[in-house]
């Protein structure tokens, strides 16, 4: 077998090993998604009123904010994943067997992503039944689509590296909540025009503000900043890259190759 | 040789944990890595199982080196003790199915190797639970099951026994004989001499990152002392006299007891207590003490002291 199809046949045998954790895990799944769920319906209901004015045109403006939050919370499920495998000992067992060393890294990526995804159409789905009307064009859609996915396979990665450092199961959670607060600091519930200057110029430039602002104008067909997409996809290559290289270099430390 | 080290090294930071080690493990045979908590043994087992790299020294598994070929390595391999494990979430019989996916084995020939594992290690009705619900004993058997799943010829068993009640040990016990019976070679770290005894073709005690001694069962147990004999008495008269019968020994003048080496024999026991019922001596207790750990390493890291001593 050569170095290719190793690779994707261990991370597959990896994949379906992560299917089957979700499965088994489903409290925790479940609640991965009911999170964003209850977290959109008290933004549009609770707070909506008294931050956009009337709920109806505050919902356009808070699903792509609560789409990008769900992918920031995946961080943590990936986290306490692969803190789970070390703190078990199956990870060891998995370095002294002659499989694709990424493969236990990717398969746990792919199934994230996967997660993350089914989460994100079910957000959108009850957001559509409860009041949000996009206007986009399928091909927007689609953009909107890759560029989420994008931005899960960064926090993923990331959250991938904050699962090996991270030494107990709370160790890792709280690495990860950097990405649940990024969801609160950037423009996912409020413009930060409203912001004080240095705050403002931190929740406009921080890794969420430009993916929430690109997906927000593809799916409501507002103008978009082409210096905001380049922005949003530096980003999301930027996580990816680093999250990667520094989970790669945590799982090989001190072991060969 | 299947297992061989030259001057192996290893140190964390200013502390050094090999302090070169040879080994020599022989095709299909059971070699017992014996030593106390942080003598080294499982720093050996990661760097012999590509998890560590050595500072120094010369390695060799089934002929592969393992800085340079780390695969050719973990395809010989297989690894079960204190730092492999199972995974939680998976029944029995996916655990096994998995290690059958990562070996790229067929599905059949998957099945067939785990329902024959599970058979195997009496885990037919655990099949389908999660190893949450499993004994300590289980857990180590479905460990060791995963590790046989690719059919290594050579296996790493990390104190395979540590931990487990004494029925569960002889259960792996047993398993352990049976598998060098297949002609599989296995390198055991143990902290129980009797295990080693019981179990290796050849033993190497190892403290404080340096072999001290190594042989075979016999060998090893004619450098130790048969254990001894402890004597209690009420007075120190008592105590006296008894130390001018029978010669030789160790006094404790606080505790009133008097230690005799022996042979470990019922005769040799039977001599002693006949020539102090001749002197008529009272005596308050007798315990036998057997040769443990404590007496093995007492034995060999004194004399290496006394070496090096004479040395200098």
């Amino acid at each position: 077998m050569n170095t290719l199809s190793l690779t994707l046949h261990d991370s597959a045998t990896m994949l379906r090993r992560d299917i089957r954790h979700s499965l088994r895990r489903f409290s925790i799944t479940i609640s991965g998604i009911a999170v964003p769920v209850i977290m959109m319906l008290l933004f549009v209901y609770f707070f909506g009123g008294a931050i956009g004015g009337g709920s109806g045109a505050y919902i356009n403006y808070v699903t792509p904010g609560i789409i990008i939050m769900t992918v920031g919370s995946g961080c943590a499920t990936t986290a306490l994943n692969l803190c789970m495998d070390v703190s078990e000992g199956i990870i060891t067992r998995f370095r002294t067997m002659a499989i694709s060393r990424s493969s236990v890294l990717i398969g746990q990526v792919i199934g994230s992503l996967i997660r993350t995804m089914i989460s994100i159409i079910l957000i959108t789905f009850i957001a559509l039944l409860i009041g949000f009307r996009p206007t986009g064009e399928p091909v927007a859609w689609l953009a909107a689509l890759g560029l989420i996915a994008l931005l899960i396979l960064g926090v993923t990665w990331m959250g991938v590296a904050f699962g090996l450092v991270g030494k107990t199961p709370a160790g890792a959670n709280s690495l990860a909540l950097i990405f649940q607060l990024l969801a609160f600091t950037s423009s996912a519930f409020v413009c930060p025009d409203s912001m004080p200057a240095g705050i403002r110029w931190f929740a406009e430039y921080q890794p969420f503000s430009p993916v929430i602002d690109t997906v927000r104008g593809l799916l409501l067909g507002t103008p978009i900043d082409g210096n905001r997409v380049i922005l949003a996809i530096a980003w999301c290559i930027g996580l990816i890259l680093v999250g990667y290289f520094w989970a790669r270099a945590v799982y090989n430390r001190g072991s060969l190759k | 040789m299947m297992i061989e080290t030259r001057g192996l090294r290893k140190s964390f930071g200013d502390h050094v944990v090999l302090d070169g080690i040879d080994l020599s493990v022989a095709e299909g045979t059971i070699f017992a890595l014996l030593g106390p908590n942080g003598a080294g043994k499982t720093t050996t087992v990661q760097i012999l199982s590509t998890l560590l790299r050595p500072d120094n020294g010369e390695v060799r598994v089934a002929g592969h080196d393992p800085l340079r070929e780390p695969d050719a390595v973990r395809a010989v391999i297989g690894v079960t003790g204190q730092f492999s494990a199972v995974d939680n979430l998976l029944t029995g019989e996916e655990n096994l199915l998995l290690m059958a996916d990562l070996h790229h084995l067929s599905r059949a020939e998957g099945r067939k190797r785990a329902v024959a594992l599970l058979e195997r290690f009496d885990l037919v009705d655990a099949a389908r639970k999660t190893p949450a619900t499993y004994s300590g004993g289980m857990r180590r058997r479905l460990d060791l099951a995963m590790t046989l799943v690719g059919n290594p010829p050579v296996i790493f068993l990390d104190e395979p026994t540590t931990g487990l009640d004494p029925r569960s040990r002889h259960t792996m016990w047993q398993i352990i004989r049976d598998l060098v019976a297949d002609g599989i070679t296995i390198l055991l770290t143990t902290q129980y001499l009797e295990e080693a005894d019981q179990l290796a073709d050849r033993i190497a005690v190892l403290d404080q990152g340096k072999l001290v001694a190594e042989g075979t069962p016999d060998e090893l147990k004619r450098r130790i002392p048969g254990g001894h004999i402890r004597l209690q008495f009420a007075d120190v008269n008592e105590m006296e006299l008894a130390t001018r019968t029978l010669g030789d020994g160790v006094r404790d003048e606080n505790e009133l007891t008097l230690q005799i080496p022996t042979d470990g024999s019922v005769r040799s026991l039977k001599d002693v207590l006949d020539r102090l019922a001749h002197e008529a001596i009272a005596v308050e207790g007798v315990t036998i003490h057997t040769p443990d750990l404590d007496d093995v390493f007492f034995a060999l890291t004194d004399r290496t002291n006394i070496q090096k001593g004479s040395v200098r």
